[in-house]
């Protein structure tokens, strides 16, 4: 521990050594540029706060600090000295503790034994010492002021308690910097309000926090300092307590208006799919939706609030206890997703590289993937029927790629997403259910993205959208339905449907944290509109 | 949402504070639960119907050593399958490991008479634990599914074997008696060869209890990419894991020889499906990350029993193998449906 614990808030240009000082870092992922200049300084007792867009780079820098990753170039240093993790345990040995939005626990095994894994008490005969175990885990525990059976398994608990199992594993680590990948994403009012009186206690007693979050009225109310991140760029660092919101969000965008393309009118025509009373215990209750012919409906909330869990249920990949689902009013059985494709479903799952694209084969291999019945010759598929069936797709949205028969794996996110868009769109839907449409695609393509889906729906396609990015959802959507705790808590018309209103319908429930501020301001609004 | 993030005061159920009375049922309820003890209750009414057709089964002092006898090879092989399961693995060459290894034996005492037993077993337990280290170099640092590895390195360990044996078979009378009686002898009516697997279980279940290695064996099977970001050294211990496996399959190879008093191309022809049945039927997750070493020898005890009870139970030979198969079933889909009901009741409780 540190051995003069600070009290006061931190002192911005004070003249504490920097626990963490990071310059110029890069990285790239192929050929995609995920992190261009990555530059944070965090001070001994303060909390940092690291603010940009989905795809600002965030994730990518603590990734690094963290030793998941290894940077391409620039400079890092953590206490003062020059440090180069190459692993996790690394960064973990040197002080370097991080909490991600999904903590990564070990189910089968005990709280305490989470908390220690890899550095167990050891006693007589290099022995584990379960007593001594169990009673730091208390302690941590109670100057935490958690209730939790340190005994039981991690197996069930909420993500606001897994939470708070990481902290107490940095904690008992005597981690010098504690970073915070969104921690309260998926938390409620409580439950935020409790993690952020454990990170300002541990503020004071001198360690340097990261607090990496979307919103803004926690951002306020917790750090001391913040900087702000676009396109994977270091946009600048300023003391909280001399900026505003609206300057935040400034920085944040600071794009040309353009660059986000709003859907264009289209009839809107019968009902495709029709959602009754769908519920699945644990995760969503008696979610009732309808999408209609030509329309785009936008699933907001927070991550973590189950909306991909309702899209995968509808499209059948998933379970669900109680409810049903009918396209153009016939009932589609649970649990089939061929019986969805054959009612006219398609899904672009969240995460295409695992999910949506074999990468490793070629992008006619991929576009043809679904309709394969349709296009073999006695039991045999060939390429070049392959390459006929693809390339009308291929060439409609404009997926730039040499030849179609490269690997997917070479191109750019943007196009891949338009790959799998292209595959399910050989399937002939009429409902087009996508999770997450420009999630990892770099600003300049992912208006490719909502023109593609702006132009489908002027089609006549249905279309289901969940998306994270407010921007997103409020420039394409026709109707927003807010999801907060699995349950749709707001059905907003487009008039209807403003940034304030969208947050608040998402993460209602925070009475503790009283007024409501606005999460993401009128700068953003106005440029949603434009 | 969760209490346990509301002030203490609020908390739920408080837990460790009930009446004794509370204690004790909880404790019953617990041991009900427990997958060892179902699987001992299975054992012993197994056991009891035996001895009921034919009391031989049990009463009379062959019965009564076989019943400890016989299971104790199977003991150590599942106690070494369920290092390598637990951490999500498996390993499939233990019966070849075994053979070879108790070939081995053999062959020492012919061409080196006058080795001592001690050395013999150490080189049959060394060899072992030799084909464990091909066996985890693959599977660790190679990133191939153990179940390929270890059904290659199967096939090319008995191919071994045979090509090493030739028709060569070693006899009782090529091996010296003293060794031989290791394999009969025993202590206080407790043959010797199961005290030795006892004492192995027993060596496994501390060591996976009490080591920082041992619960991180745990830690990688529950969430391999957990065990990484926590910085745990995944191939060393799966490495590990693999090593003590083939240390005791050829500790099971030497004591097959002295049990047995010959060695053919035959031994251990697929006693490695028995060894990850036991483990199975023992509770060990075939997914890793949970079950002990005692559910494992437990499992393999039943497993070894069972086979023996059946014919006496008058059940015909061709049910015989349909009850075992039965039994890894009804382990399996019983562990599937605990496990959905209990992630489904720490849901609700959550939602409470």
């Amino acid at each position: 521990m540190t051995p003069s614990p600070t009290t006061a808030p931190a002192n911005p240009g004070g003249d504490a050594r920097p626990v963490l000082e990071m310059a110029d870092v890069r990285k790239s992922f192929g050929p995609v540029a995920a992190l261009r200049s990555g530059t944070l300084t965090v001070r001994p007792g303060s909390i940092h706060a690291l603010v940009g867009e989905n795809g600002a780079g965030k994730s990518t820098l603590v990734k690094i600090v963290a030793g998941v990753h290894r940077r391409d170039g620039g400079t890092l240093r953590f206490e003062g000295d020059d440090v180069d993790f190459a692993s996790t345990a690394d960064s973990k040995a040197a002080g370097i503790a991080v909490i991600y939005q999904e903590p990564t626990l070990f189910p089968d095994l005990s709280v305490t034994e989470n908390i220690f894994m890899g550095r167990q008490p050891l006693g007589r005969g290099r022995r584990i010492d379960r007593a001594a175990m169990l009673a730091e885990t208390r302690a941590i525990f109670a100057r935490l002021g958690v209730d939790i059976d340190p005994r039981r398994p991690a197996l069930g608990l909420s993500i606001a308690d897994q939470q708070i199992i990481e902290i107490a594993k940095a904690i008992s680590l005597d981690a010098r910097l504690l970073i915070m990948d969104e921690p309260t994403a998926a938390l409620s009012g409580v439950e935020v309000e409790r993690l952020f009186a454990v990170a300002r206690s541990l503020r004071d007693e001198g360690r340097g926090l990261v607090f990496i979050s979307h919103r803004f009225e926690e951002v306020f109310a917790l750090c001391d300092e913040v900087t702000v991140m676009r396109d994977g760029e270091y946009v600048a660092t300023t003391a909280i307590a001399s900026t505003t919101p609206d300057a935040i969000v400034e920085m944040m965008v600071g794009r040309e208006v353009g660059e986000l393309f709003p859907k264009q009118p289209a009839t809107i025509g019968e009902v495709v799919l029709k959602v009754e009373g769908l519920s699945s215990a644990g995760t969503f209750r008696g979610i009732d939706l309808e999408v209609r012919a030509g329309e785009i409906v936008g699933l907001a909330g927070l991550v973590g609030a189950g909306r991909s869990e309702i899209a995968r249920a509808v499209f059948g990949v998933d379970r669900y206890d109680a409810g049903r689902v009918t396209m153009h009013g016939k009932p589609v059985p649970a649990r089939r997703p061929r019986a969805a494709i054959a009612a006219g479903m398609a899904f672009v799952p969240e995460d295409r590289r695992k999910q949506g694209l074999v990468v490793d084969n070629s992008v006619a291999h991929n576009v043809a993937a679904v309709i394969r019945t349709r296009l073999d010759r006695l039991g045999f598929l060939t390429n070049r029927a392959e390459n006929r069936a693809s390339a009308p797709w291929a060439g409609r949205l404009e997926v730039k790629t040499n030849a179609l028969d490269m690997p997917a794996t070479t191109m750019s996110g943007g196009n891949q997403q338009k790959v799998v868009i292209a595959k399910w769109l050989a399937t002939e839907p009429t409902l087009l259910i996508i999770d997450e449409p420009t999630r990892g695609i770099d600003v300049g393509t992912k208006s490719e993205v909502h023109r593609l889906l702006s132009d489908l729906a002027g089609q006549g396609l249905a279309i289901l959208m969940i998306s994270s990015e407010l921007p997103e959802v409020l420039g394409m959507a026709d109707r927003v339905l807010v999801v907060r705790e699995g349950e749709i808590t707001a059905e907003l018309s487009r008039s209807e449907a403003t940034p304030e209103a969208v947050m608040k319908a998402a993460t209602a429930g925070h009475e503790s944290t009283g007024e409501l501020a606005p999460v993401l301001p009128d700068a953003l609004m106005k440029e949603v509109s434009a | 949402m969760s209490a346990t993030l509301a002030p203490p005061s609020t908390g739920g159920a408080p837990s460790g504070s009930g009446a004794s009375g509370g204690r004790v049922r909880a404790a019953l309820g617990h041991a009900l639960r427990s997958r060892e003890i179902a699987v001992a209750v299975v054992l012993l009414l197994v056991v009891a119907a035996a001895t009921a057709r034919n009391d031989s089964f049990l009463l009379s002092g062959d019965g009564w050593r076989d019943l400890l006898l016989t299971p104790s090879i199977l003991l150590l092989l599942a106690a070494g399958q369920m290092l390598v399961i637990v951490t999500r693995s498996v390993d499939l060459s233990v019966g070849s490991t075994m053979a070879l290894t108790a070939y081995l034996t053999g062959r020492l005492f012919i061409d080196q008479p006058g080795l001592p037993i001690p050395v013999v077993v150490l080189a049959g337990v060394a060899m072992g634990a030799l084909l464990g280290v091909v066996n985890g170099v693959l599977v660790a640092y190679a990133g191939v599914p153990a179940l390929v590895i270890t059904l290659g390195t199967m096939y090319v360990y008995r191919g071994a074997m045979l090509s090493w044996a030739g028709s060569d078979r070693i006899t009782a009378d090529q091996m010296p008696k003293d060794f031989l009686s290791l394999g009969t002898s025993s202590l206080l009516g407790i043959p010797v060869l199961t005290i030795v697997a006892l004492l192995v279980v027993a060596a496994v279940g501390y060591y996976l209890h009490t080591a920082r290695s041992g619960r991180e064996l745990y830690a990688i099977g529950s969430d391999p990419d957990a065990a990484r970001l926590y910085g745990l050294k995944v191939p060393t211990r799966v490495l590990t894991a693999f090593v003590l496996c083939g240390a005791l399959a050829g500790l099971a190879g030497v004591l097959h020889a002295a049990r047995y008093g010959s060695v053919s191309s035959s031994v251990g022809n697929g006693i490695e499906l028995q060894a990850v049945g036991a483990a199975v039927i023992g509770g060990v997750a075939i997914f890793g990350g949970s079950g002990t070493v005692w559910g494992a020898a437990i499992g393999a005890v039943l497993l070894v029993t069972i086979n023996r009870a059946l014919p006496i139970l008058g059940i015909p030979e061709f049910w015989q193998r349909a009850v075992v198969g039965a039994l890894i079933l009804g382990a399996v889909v019983l562990d599937r449906l605990l496990a959905a009901r209990r992630a489904r009741r720490l849901d609700e409780e959550r939602e409470d």
